[in-house]
This record gives structure tokens, C-alpha cells and sequence, in this order.
């Protein structure tokens, strides 16, 4: 009788040493927010397009931390954001439901522009400035190419237009070698499998 | 250290690691340097270096005379343009430049008048020795001098006399490892008296004590020539004897010309990575920037031509020859009596480090060492096919920065960017001794230069991302301000407006 009250005791102490220790831990190594959501988050190319169906990058990231969403919804980030998220996730990649385009980026033809504002308000990064009535610009270099400004123009005065090659942000291809092909290919379908 | 030098002797390599020997094809060693005429249009790339692209300060119909300033600098690490003749501007627009790509950027051209009048960048200074280290420095970034070894880094970014890290030896760094070309060669032969005065300015803006000109000794007549110019300097001037000028004649070894490889080769010192030579106290400027900085210290001269070698198996009429800045390729090309480009690879450098040109429409730039004219058949029977790799090791032997090659090849064939980084891809000089000594044809510097260029475009990606997300959060953070400002008004005003409903109902 007396053992097992020894022992009742000894591990009834244990439990309890733990119990403390862990409440300690919870509050001292507090994380704020989803920690899974911030990495993920880092990973997407932040267009804000909304073309995964979520009002942009943020929420997707959510919704694929919280499994309510798949990790191939994100079109600007192509294959390469796609399997970052699934390794990320410890999930079976799966492939983009639509090829990427080519980068795009919006310009608005000034002459035409009637200064309505409306623009500036539907871009989701603040590329777009201008004052009511005087003509809007689109800041070039921030632009994501998200098409988000295109719909609420009420006189269709914005192009979005495929961005220069530019010898800046040229780089070497691949070499042109069958084995560099085949080496390629190889990847690919390891990839994919 | 001692011990090392005798292993290296008996090796017969320089002092620094790997390298290969290489076919040096130096046709044009013993032809004097001669006068490339002036064609009717210069074409003035608005980047000509390493760093920020230059503003154009010129308009179309605008005269301009030589050495008049047409593009201004944007930031630290950039260097003005100038103008290579007197003439009009007759266009401002994109045209292509010697890069591998074949793409363009905007350049300025500029007609011809044929009286070639010029304006200095400051009056002359011929009692430099006088003169503050800073004040000469100035003169050297107005006169838009880039090193002109072929890499274009602004040069007077390197002349800083800086108390933290004091310089105490200067290299002129007449090496010049790569096969055909001969200009520096030729320079330090029929330049040598200004060479040493060269080096002496040099010495003066970083405070530095000795002062050493690197020769490969497959210029023995180049070595002469220097060490006779010193003699002469050392009887002329008795009062400097503090100064210690040297030649150091080194064994011809290929790539001994690349800056850190001669350091290492002259000092025993390497130049860690991600640090440059001023942190080990070395300053290095090659043959033809020397000459540059001397003639802009001395007479004002903004920095308008320079010495090429025009050259190559395809080229009939081979020489070194003194360019204005800004003649385009097939000008200079028709000078050595090439005027047809079929079947012909132009290569703008050398043939180990250079750019393989699409066409010869691109203009000399400040970074232009040499023009090449290369049989195509030729040059491109290499690493046509490439065999699996077998493990020989060799060209990690040649590296000389002591890398794996073969491992970052097939980290960068793979797509495996971040484990080639981790094999420090971004050491790679891209010199081509690897690539030259496989026996499979692998083109492994190609590998290395695809796998930073998609690094680069995945940070900079990365980066975008980045300042995208900041920029929508703040833009919800902002609306949503707005949105409560809103109804804090809205509550505000209906807080005013209840009781004076309530009075009018009493009344």
C-alpha cells in the first residue's frame, strides 16, 4: 500500500513539475500569429491578383496553413511557388491549374484618363498616383501585373502591356547541350512524380 | 612561406593557386600601337561600368566638343560619360552594346564635326606631387576613368586614402594573361617613362611606400623597357629614395592577371572573399587605367580612347590600336581590313573571359580590351557535345579560388541554385580554366554564370515580393485608419445633431 502511494506521489509530482515547466514555456516562447501562414506567405509573390480566389496573398496563406486550400491556386507564382509550398507542407505537389503569363505591367494612356480615382483605389500595392481630375500614372517598377485596376476604369483608358526586356535583368539561359536538356527534363519529372 | 615558394618552383607554377597554361597566340607583340581613324558617328553607351547608369545631359541638335560631359553619373559606384569628338548629337536611343544578350540600351550619338576640338575637365596639373590626395581623386571620377582591365569598375573608388585601411603597395598589373591581346604589352613598351610617373601619382593618392609593376615574363622586352625607366627615375630624382619601385617578373600562368590572383601571387596575401584589395592594404590598376589617371591628372583629359588589340584567326591585318570611345566594332574592324562577318564569331575581351558578340554593330566601350575576329567552325568545336562528367578532378585542381567545379555544374544543371551557392558559387571568377581543361566538354563556366543569373532573378523576385507585401499591408492599414476616422466622425456629428432634434421636437 504504501509503494503505491510512493508512487502515485512520485509521479503525481512529475506531472505537475512538467505542467508548470510547460505553462512557463507557453508564455515565455509566445509566438504571435500562425507561424506556417507567415512562411508561406513569405514564399508567394505578393501580386495581391486574387486569382486563387482569396482577396490576396495574405489570405491564401491562411487558407493553405489552415488546410482549407490547395497549394497550386497561385498562377503568378507558377510551378517554382508551387513546390515550395508543398515541400513547406509536407504535401504531394500538385500542378498549377494555369500557366504563368508573361510578366505584365499596367501603363494608362494619360490622354485619355479622366481622373476618376477609381483606379488608385482598386490597386492593392499603391503603384497607382494621382489627384481627382488630373490625369493617374502607373509607378512602373511596382507594379505586379495584377489586372485589379482594369475593371472599375470606367473609360478603359489602362493597357497592361508585357514589361521590356531590359539588358539589366538579362541572364545567361542554360547552356545549349542535350545534356543539359536531358539533365532538365530529368529534374522535371522527378518533380512532378 | 619559404617552403611554399620552393613547391611552387618546383612546380613551375606563380604564386597563386591552380591556373593552366594556356596557347598564347600574341601575334601582335611587336606591332607599335597606331591611330584608329575617327568614323563620322560615335556611339556613347549612357553605361560604359559597374554601378548606377549615367543620365544623359545632352539633347539632339546640342554641339558638344570632346571631353565635354554628356552623362552624369547617378550614385557612388558609377562613372560619367564624355564625348569622343566634337561634333552634334544626331540621336539619343537604343542601340546594342557589346553584351552577350545582344540587347541595347540608350546611347548617344554624336556626328562628327572633323575639327575635334576638346575641353579639359580642370586645368593642368603638372606639380600633382603638391596637390591633395582627395583633389586628385576628384579629377579622376570627373574624368570618367573605369578600370580598363575589361571588368569597368569606377577607378576612383579604389583611390581612397583611407586611414582604416592604409595601402601600402600599389601593382601595376601589366600581366596580361589572356591569349591575342598585346595592348598592355605594347603600352609598358612605348609608355614606359609615363608608366613609372604613373605609378608614382598612384603611390602619392594612397599614401603607399612601394610600388611594384607585374610583367609575365613572356614579355621580355616589356620587362626591359620598365626596369630601365626606373633606373632612369631612381638616377633622376635623388631626393625620394623612400620610395621602392620594383618590376617583378612572374611566370607566365593563366589566370595571373585577374586582380586577386596577382595579389596573392605578388604579396603571399589572398584578398578574402567578399572583401576587396584595399582591405589588405594592395592597391592594383591596370597598365591602360594608369595611363588614364595620369592623363587626366596631368593635362585634364576626360577619359576619350583607349588601347585595344585587334586581333584574332579570322582578321587579316592584325594590330594594337589607340580607339576613340564610342567607334563602332565594324569601323575598327574594316581598319584591319575585315568587312564581311560570315562565318565569323567576334569575341569583345579575350577569348578566356570575353563576350561572344552577335554582331559587330555595338561600339568600343571603356571596358573593350581587345576585338577578336574568330573562325566560327573553329571556335564553337568545343563543347559542341557534352559527355558525362567522370570524375577527374582536374578542374578543381586548375581553380584558382579553389572551388569544386564539376559539383556547382551539376547543382546549377539541376536547378539546385542554393546548394550551388553553398558551394560558393559566387567566389567564381569565371576565368575558364575548368572549363578548358575538361576532358567530357562540359562548359562549366556557362553552368556557373546561368546558376547567378537565376539566383539573381529569384532575389530580386524575393525583394519585389517583399516591398509588394509592405506596400499592401500598409495600404490596409491605412484604410482601415480611414475607415474608423470615418465613423468616428459620422458618431461625432450624430452626437451633435441628437440633441438639437430633441430640442426642436420641445419646440
Amino acid at each position: 500500500m504504501e509503494s503505491i502511494i510512493y508512487a502515485v506521489l512520485a509521479l503525481g509530482g512529475l506531472a505537475l513539475l512538467a505542467g508548470i515547466t510547460l505553462a512557463i514555456a507557453t508564455r515565455v516562447f509566445h509566438v504571435e500569429g500562425n507561424p506556417i501562414a507567415d512562411q508561406v506567405d513569405a514564399l508567394l509573390p505578393q501580386t495581391q491578383c486574387g486569382q486563387c480566389g482569396y482577396p490576396g496573398c495574405r489570405p491564401y496563406a491562411d487558407a493553405v496553413a489552415g488546410d482549407e486550400a490547395e497549394v497550386n491556386h497561385c498562377v503568378p507564382g507558377g510551378e517554382r511557388t508551387m513546390l515550395a509550398i508543398a515541400e513547406l507542407m509536407g504535401v504531394e505537389p500538385k500542378e498549377v491549374e494555369e500557366e504563368a503569363t508573361q510578366p505584365m505591367v499596367a501603363f494608362v494612356r494619360e490622354d485619355e484618363c479622366i481622373g476618376c480615382t477609381l483606379c488608385i483605389k482598386a490597386c492593392p500595392v499603391d503603384a497607382i498616383i494621382g489627384a481627382p481630375k488630373h490625369y493617374h500614372t502607373v509607378i512602373a517598377d511596382h507594379c505586379t501585373g495584377c489586372n485589379l485596376c482594369l475593371e472599375p476604369c470606367p473609360v478603359d483608358c489602362i493597357d497592361m502591356l508585357i514589361k521590356p526586356e531590359l539588358l539589366e535583368h538579362w541572364s545567361w539561359p542554360l547552356p545549349n547541350t542535350q545534356r543539359a536538356q536531358q539533365g532538365r527534363e530529368r529534374r522535371s519529372q522527378h518533380e512532378a512524380a | 612561406m619559404k617552403l611554399l615558394d620552393v613547391w611552387h618552383k618546383l612546380r613551375g607554377a606563380s604564386g597563386f593557386d591552380g591556373g593552366v597554361v594556356l596557347d598564347m597566340h600574341k601575334q601582335t607583340a611587336a606591332s607599335p600601337i597606331v591611330d584608329c581613324p575617327l568614323p563620322s558617328v560615335l556611339i556613347h553607351p549612357l553605361k560604359q561600368h559597374i554601378g548606377a547608369s549615367c543620365k544623359s545631359l545632352v539633347h539632339v541638335g546640342d554641339t558638344v566638343l570632346r571631353g565635354q560631359k554628356i552623362g552624369k553619373s547617378q550614385g557612388y559606384i558609377s562613372a560619367p560619360v564624355h564625348a569622343g569628338t566634337s561634333g552634334r548629337v544626331v540621336r539619343i536611343e537604343e542601340h546594342t552594346v557589346p553584351h552577350p544578350s545582344g540587347l541595347g540600351m540608350p546611347c548617344i550619338f554624336i556626328e562628327a564635326d572633323g575639327e575635334d576640338r576638346a575641353v579639359a575637365v580642370g586645368p593642368k596639373l603638372h606639380h600633382w606631387s603638391m596637390e591633395e590626395p582627395a583633389v586628385l581623386r576628384e579629377r579622376v571620377r570627373l574624368a570618367g576613368i573605369t578600370g580598363l582591365g575589361g571588368a569597368g569598375f569606377p577607378t576612383y573608388v579604389k583611390l581612397l586614402k583611407d586611414q582604416r585601411s592604409p595601402i601600402h603597395t600599389v601593382i601595376i598589373n601589366g600581366i596580361e594573361c589572356e591569349p591575342w591581346l598585346t595592348h598592355d604589352h605594347r603600352m609598358l613598351c612605348e609608355q614606359s617613362d609615363t608608366m613609372v610617373q604613373g605609378l608614382m601619382l598612384l603611390l602619392h593618392m594612397v599614401g603607399a611606400k612601394r610600388g611594384v609593376i607585374a610583367i609575365e615574363d613572356n614579355k621580355p622586352d616589356a620587362i626591359a623597357a620598365m626596369q630601365e625607366a626606373i633606373e632612369a627615375w631612381y638616377a633622376a630624382s635623388e631626393h625620394q629614395k623612400a620610395l621602392k619601385l620594383s618590376v617583378q617578373a612572374l611566370p607566365t600562368r593563366y589566370p595571373q592577371g585577374s586582380e586577386k590572383q596577382l595579389i596573392q601571387a605578388i604579396t603571399g596575401h589572398e584578398v578574402p572573399a567578399g572583401k576587396l584589395p584595399m582591405h589588405i592594404g594592395v592597391l592594383c590598376q591596370n597598365v591602360g587605367s594608369t595611363y588614364a589617371i595620369y592623363q587626366a591628372v596631368t593635362h585634364g583629359h576626360a577619359l576619350t580612347e583607349r588601347v585595344i588589340t585587334v586581333s584574332g584567326d579570322a582578321l587579316p591585318k592584325p594590330a594594337n590600336m589607340r580607339v576613340r570611345l564610342g567607334t563602332p566594332m565594324r569601323f575598327v574592324f574594316a581598319q584591319c581590313g575585315l568587312e564581311v562577318f560570315d562565318d565569323i564569331q567576334i569575341i569583345h575581351g579575350g577569348p578566356m573571359m570575353g563576350e561572344r558578340l552577335k554582331n559587330a554593330e555595338a561600339p568600343v566601350v571603356k571596358a573593350t580590351t581587345g576585338l577578336l575576329a574568330m573562325q566560327r567552325d573553329v571556335l564553337l568545336a568545343e563543347h559542341q557535345v557534352e559527355e558525362p562528367c567522370i570524375r577527374c578532378g582536374h578542374c578543381s585542381d586548375v581553380c584558382p579560388v579553389r572551388l569544386v567545379p564539376n559539383l556547382m555544374a551539376d547543382f546549377s544543371r539541376q536547378g539546385d541554385f542554393e546548394k550551388a551557392e553553398e558551394y560558393q558559387l559566387f567566389d567564381c571568377i569565371e576565368c575558364g580554366c575548368c572549363s578548358n581543361v575538361c576532358p567530357s566538354h562540359i562548359p562549366l563556366v556557362h553552368y556557373f554564370r546561368y546558376g547567378k543569373g537565376q539566383l539573381a532573378q529569384i532575389r530580386k523576385e524575393k525583394s519585389f515580393a517583399e516591398a509588394s507585401r509592405q506596400r499592401s499591408e500598409q495600404r490596409a492599414g491605412r484604410m482601415e485608419q480611414e475607415k474608423s476616422e470615418k465613423a468616428a466622425r459620422r458618431s461625432r456629428v450624430r452626437a451633435q445633431a441628437k440633441p438639437a432634434v430633441t430640442e426642436d421636437k420641445d419646440a
